[in-house]
């Protein structure tokens, strides 16, 4: 039975009480009118020596007169005022995801009848126990949005809806009220899967008999589906929505590798941790060494589909589709391009040589590079629809980064506090203990 | 120079993984074990070096890339940069997504078929080779290990029907 250690939980509440008060700056410090957004643009300006880019559009902009140069510090407002709120999504979102990758390769795991993971199934159960908190958190920024309280999907805005007729032809599926539905309903039906096959794990340690076993492989079978088609919607609704105007078939897949790889990135370094700490005595190399081949493929998954969606709309160059890249590798060059760095040269290279994969330290530096990788991922889809060119990794970011990890941390491990670490009476569980590679 | 050689028979994998280990507790060299499939862990048992196989293909691999870059930079941007569709060819990076494709490819088929030819040129197999096998029964059902005769004939025989040998044959053979 692992104890919740005092010196992790302040850690966890250090993190979140630094990482709310960089949130709650951020949105202090958002402007509120037109004359506070340009007064912070200029002095961001006079700091750097000045965006080369930005100075041009705004002479672009001065010289056609007054009526455009409205409209134009209207839109840097929207930009600067939606800041916090992207930065605050986009953390929520990012530890929501591990929590959800983590889940489907739990679920993977019991559908397949994995011999060699049943040891991890706790820790696995553990990580998704964030599934309830930052779902909810999600829900309920998902829910101020349609309140109006930011501006980060436009298509909520009337106004706009009203000026726009592609949005207009996308209504039936793109409305606030069905928006709010379909969340509940994927959430619901995550964390409905989440505690119930939880609570069946649980009661096979204490049965003589497997039905419990049995119940939980079915409805894993059975979430995977459900899982498939509900992930794929939500990215159309949590994220492709910020970006009305652009559709990407294989988005949803794109957005599934990279929560997925994640996710198993955090179920080795959270088992590193505890094996480090004696917790999980029967957890041997070779355990690690699967999760960190897990991570090595995935990773390359992930540059497959991240490759396949840039060059199919780079290739046909169709204007409607490409000006998402056109955006990003105008004003996000580094952390669009420094990503694929992350996620794909640096695992690749370091995750390649099997010796490497056995070595707890290699993993989890692997593991830091990955997930900070997948981070900048998600903040290249929601940045540049919601902050365009003001975008910054500062306090706001950091702030929400910090906040959501000292969360994650806290549920997590109190989750993992809860029950022993290591299954009793599971079917696979002497496999697992014998596993070798 | 003629040499005395046994060779020991089994017909049990697990019986011959004891074997290999006992006659090597007694500090025997074993010349070679012939196996109809792959004993799981005998490499290990009879202590012999990892292979590098998957390092000679991974070099063959950054050959592979280096062709396909070197090629198509060549041919696309410096011998003839037409204009085929738009797409732009001043510069390799510029274009460098359309090459893709053909850069994992290449990688792939050089990093695969050179693996394979140096695993054929190490384990030295052609077609037309001579078949190196002792006793046709070990392609079937029987393992043999063949070891070479320094000390007592009589003690090694010993030895081997002790772990459990079914068959035991001494032979003169020109040493290699």
């Amino acid at each position: 039975m692992y104890t919740f250690s005092n010196r992790l939980k302040i850690g966890s509440f250090i993190l979140m009480a630094v990482g709310f008060l960089g949130i709650a700056i951020g949105f202090i410090s958002a402007p509120t009118t037109v004359e506070e957004a340009k007064a912070i643009v200029a002095s961001h300006d006079d700091g750097h020596g000045g965006h080369g880019a930005e100075a041009g559009h705004g002479d672009a902009a001065a010289a056609h007169g007054g009526e455009h140069d409205a409209s134009h510090d209207e839109h840097l407002l929207h930009q600067l005022m939606n800041k916090p709120w992207a930065a605050l999504y986009v953390g929520a979102f990012f530890f929501f995801m591990i929590a959800l990758g983590v889940l489907a390769f739990y679920a993977i795991q019991r559908a397949a009848q994995a011999g060699w993971s049943p040891l991890l199934f706790r820790v696995m159960e553990g990580i998704t126990a964030y599934l309830v908190p930052g779902g909810i958190i999600v829900f309920v920024i998902l829910v101020l949005s349609v309140l109006h309280m930011n501006h980060l999907f436009v298509w909520m805005d009337p106004d706009v809806v009203a000026h726009d007729e592609l949005i207009q032809g996308k209504v039936g599926y793109l409305n606030p009220t069905f928006f709010l539905i379909r969340a509940a309903l994927f959430l619901g039906g995550w964390i409905f899967y989440r505690e119930y096959s939880r609570k069946l794990s649980l009661r096979q340690d204490e049965s003589d008999d497997n039905t419990n076993f049995k119940l939980n492989f079915r409805w894993s079978a059975g979430f995977l589906v459900f899982y498939l088609v509900t992930e794929s919607m939500m990215s159309w609704d949590w994220i492709m929505s910020v970006d009305p105007h652009w559709f990407s078939t294989l988005f949803g897949w794109y957005v599934f590798a990279s929560m997925f790889v994640s996710g198993i990135t955090v179920i080795a370094m959270v088992t590193i941790y505890l094996k480090s700490k004696g917790l999980l005595p029967d957890v041997n190399d070779s355990h690690i060494h699967d999760l960190a081949k897990f991570m090595f493929g995935i990773s390359i998954f992930w540059t497959y589909l991240w490759f396949s969606q840039f060059m199919l709309i780079w290739y046909s160059n169709i204007p409607e589709e490409v000006t998402y890249y056109v955006t990003r590798i105008a004003d996000y060059r580094l952390p669009f391009f420094g990503m694929v760095a992350m996620n794909f040269v640096f695992p690749l290279l370091l995750l390649m040589n099997s010796d490497y994969k056995r070595i707890n330290w290699f993993v989890v530096l692997a593991g830091i590079v990955i997930l900070a990788g997948h981070y900048l991922d998600i903040f290249n889809m929601i940045m540049p629809a919601t902050v365009g060119d003001q975008w910054s990794i500062g306090i706001s970011e950091l702030g929400a980064i910090l906040f959501f990890a000292g969360l994650f941390i806290f549920w997590v491990f109190r989750a993992l506090a809860s029950a022993p670490l290591q299954p009793k009476r599971n079917p696979f569980i002497e496999e697992s203990r014998h596993f070798h590679y | 120079m003629a040499s005395k050689m046994i060779h020991a028979y089994y017909n049990d994998d697990d019986v011959l993984m004891h074997a290999v280990k006992k006659v090597k507790a007694a500090k025997h060299h074993i010349e070679e074990v012939y196996c109809p499939f792959p004993v799981h862990g005998l490499d290990k048992a009879m202590g012999l070096a990892p292979t590098r196989i998957a390092i000679t293909s991974f070099l063959y691999g950054c050959v592979g890339l280096t062709v396909a870059i070197t090629m198509m930079n060549y041919i696309m941007i410096e011998d003839w940069p037409q204009d085929i569709g738009g797409k732009p060819s001043f510069s390799y990076l510029e274009n460098l997504p359309a090459f893709v494709p053909i850069m994992f490819e290449l990688t792939v088929f050089f990093a695969a078929h050179l693996m394979v030819i140096t695993f054929y040129l190490r384990s030295r197999l052609w077609p037309f080779k001579k078949a190196e096998n002792p006793d046709v029964r070990t392609t079937d059902d029987h393992f043999l290990m063949e070891i070479e005769v320094h000390g007592s004939e009589k003690e090694l025989t010993e030895l081997l029907m002790d772990t459990g040998a079914v068959e035991i044959n001494v032979m003169e053979k020109n040493s290699h």
